[in-house]
């Protein structure tokens, strides 16, 4: 039962990709990319990393991929993309992926050639948290590295607001800072009898 | 039973279609950043598989981290984009060629 689950989510994920690159339309691109990610979130699932398959959704789908659509309906792209030179690029395209099916197939002739991922999932308890687990390990051995992330996301953050600010605009309505400090309760505070 | 075999094929053949698709496309910088995304989510893939694997979660770690950085990247990625498509009117890689890098 979890083979077939297995196979028909990964069969899936792999045509969504495929029509993510094959397809012109860039909404239909961001569309498949979402599907892809939803559907290898729940291979995730099946591999027990509950915390990462949650996290894919919600940051991806829920935030990159929104960032994608608002970016391809505020470019609003018209032009015709023509194919690129692929002939050029071929040696590429063929070689390294047969490397990279070689590399897989010698690395698994090399371990254990009958190991199933079941086999070794079963050996978690009933009250295995993998949340929990990674928490913990989050929090204490990792814990100056996951500040450093937590740092790069500011800069991120600020990198992306400064890029695209273009100043501020005639009538628009802004914090005026300084008025807001020197205010006092006398000049918002009336008394009427 | 899902084998190894199935998870490490899957993974393989997500990153050869996310590398493909960075040959095939040259000239859509948007399908370009969505090619990367794929092939970033196939080597997480990869990580998450020999992580269940050997029971040791230092893997699902750095998938973590590899969110993380992947999500900043592509938020500055896109703001860049944004502006190029401000100052130039396209996005076409080919007219991007004004540093002569």
């Amino acid at each position: 039962m979890k083979q077939i689950i297995f196979y028909f989510f990964s069969f899936f994920a792999l045509f969504m990709a495929l029509f993510l690159i094959l397809t012109k339309n860039s909404i239909h691109a961001v569309l498949s990319l979402i599907f892809t990610f939803i559907l290898t979130s729940i291979i995730w699932l099946i591999l027990e990393a509950e915390f990462l398959a949650m996290t894919l959704i919600l940051v991806y789908v829920g935030a990159v991929m929104v960032l994608f659509l608002f970016v391809v309906m505020m470019l609003d792209i018209e032009e015709v993309i023509k194919k690129s030179k692929f002939v050029k690029l071929w040696p590429f395209v063929i070689f390294i992926p047969m490397f990279l099916f070689l590399l897989t197939f010698y690395t698994y002739n090399h371990d254990s050639s009958s190991v199933t991922i079941n086999s070794i999932l079963i050996q978690h308890s009933v009250d295995y948290n993998n949340m929990r687990e990674l928490g913990t390990l989050l929090y204490t051995r990792y814990l100056f590295s996951f500040e450093i992330a937590g740092l790069l996301l500011l800069v991120g953050i600020i990198a992306a607001i400064s890029l695209t600010f273009r100043g501020k605009v005639g009538n628009s309505h802004y914090q005026n800072i300084r008025k807001q400090i020197n205010v006092s309760s006398k000049n918002r505070l009336k008394l009427k009898n | 039973m899902i084998t190894l075999i199935d998870c490490m094929l899957f993974a393989l053949i997500l990153f050869i279609i996310g590398l493909t698709g960075i040959f095939f496309n040259r000239k859509n910088i948007i399908t370009l950043l969505m090619c990367l995304e794929l092939v970033l989510l196939a080597v997480n893939t990869n990580f998450i598989i020999f992580s269940s694997l050997s029971g040791n979660l230092e893997g699902q770690i750095f998938v973590f981290f590899i969110l993380a950085v992947a999500a900043v990247e592509i938020s500055t990625g896109l703001a860049i984009l944004v502006m190029v498509f401000r100052q130039r009117k396209t996005i076409n890689i080919e007219n991007l060629n004004i540093l002569k890098g």
